[in-house]
């Protein structure tokens, strides 16, 4: 059993989305009313226990504060509704099983997070892609990386982005690149969070971020190469 | 490699972006990109990416039925006898 005085750690960087709320902030599910992005407090501690110690109200308390999350991280990961929504449920369901485990190592949210990407991880691997380990995740084949090509002043990106062109860009970036572009740059996890995450470098993480935006600025370029095109 | 940063070669200075963008210093900053069009080029369009990834819902509610789901999963685990 868990020490249930350990206190439910929250994340370092909530950060607002377009809908004002913070990404680590709360979930507007039926039952939550906690605040994730808040100083962690009795409340939040003592829902965790409880949930530790099995009360599923408690348990629904925790779905709640951290679906929409887990939830995004598996629809941008795999593309799909349906999928997503089956990946979610056998990341909660295997919560439920292990949450008693949980010693407060890491926060909550990073470890909830390191269990939902190996339930992704899994499926990947399942679908034939050559995932087999968060270590094959983090060291994409050096054939996708991004090119060595240095951006001549002519071809930089404009000041803005396009929003769709972006999303159609991190969907085509192979899986171990997309999965720590979305941790660090859409959801807004530290690389100490990721690194723990991915039980990799911290090194590794600010790597493999890097060879992220570098891959992203070469489909961007491409793209905007080819509606240049008459 | 060459011991003066303003000196450096592009090749030089990218091979130590990332650990310079992930320690918080503002590469812009740098020597090297005062006088390089090419890596100043490649800093703006890396901190355009950044920030338009910002921009990004980081979330999306996952349909009330994949609570309903995960629900009857744990009453069905919670009714079968334990293999243990």
């Amino acid at each position: 059993m868990a020490d249930p005085t350990t206190p439910m750690q929250t994340p370092s960087r909530p950060r607002a989305n377009n809908s004002g709320e913070t990404s680590r902030g709360i979930a507007t599910g039926k039952s939550a009313t906690l605040e994730i992005g808040a100083t962690p407090n009795s409340s939040d501690t003592d829902v965790l226990a409880r949930a530790q110690a099995g009360d599923h109200q408690a348990f629904s308390q925790l779905y709640s504060l951290h679906k929409r999350r887990i939830y995004s991280l598996c629809l941008r990961m795999v593309g799909n509704v349906a999928e997503a929504e089956d990946l979610t449920q056998e990341a909660f369901l295997q919560l439920h099983r292990k949450i008693s485990t949980f010693r407060g190592d890491s926060a909550f949210s990073t470890w909830l997070h390191r269990l939902a990407i190996n339930v992704v991880l899994m499926q990947l691997r399942k679908k034939g892609l050559s995932l087999i380990s968060l270590d094959e995740a983090m060291e994409p084949n050096p054939e996708e990386g991004p090119s060595r090509s240095f951006g001549a002043p002519d071809l930089a990106l404009t000041g803005a982005i396009d929003r769709l062109a972006l999303e159609r860009a991190i969907a085509d970036l192979p899986a171990g690149y997309r999965l720590i572009f979305i941790l660090h740059d859409v959801e807004g996890f530290e690389h100490n969070e990721i690194a723990s995450m991915l039980d990799c470098s911290l090194g590794n993480s600010k790597s493999q971020l890097h060879k992220a935006r570098l891959k992203l600025r070469d489909a961007l370029r491409a793209q905007g190469r080819q509606e240049a095109q008459p | 490699m060459n011991g003066d940063p303003g000196k450096m070669s592009c090749v030089e200075f990218q091979a130590q972006l990332s650990e310079l963008i992930g320690s918080g210093e503002d590469p812009a900053a740098h020597p090297h990109v005062q006088g390089c069009a090419r890596c100043s080029a490649l800093l703006a369009d890396l901190k355009t990416i950044a920030e338009a990834a910002r921009q990004l819902f980081p979330s999306v509610e996952p349909p009330d039925e994949v609570w309903e789901h995960i629900e009857s999963a744990i009453r069905r685990e919670d009714k079968a006898p334990s293999k243990a």
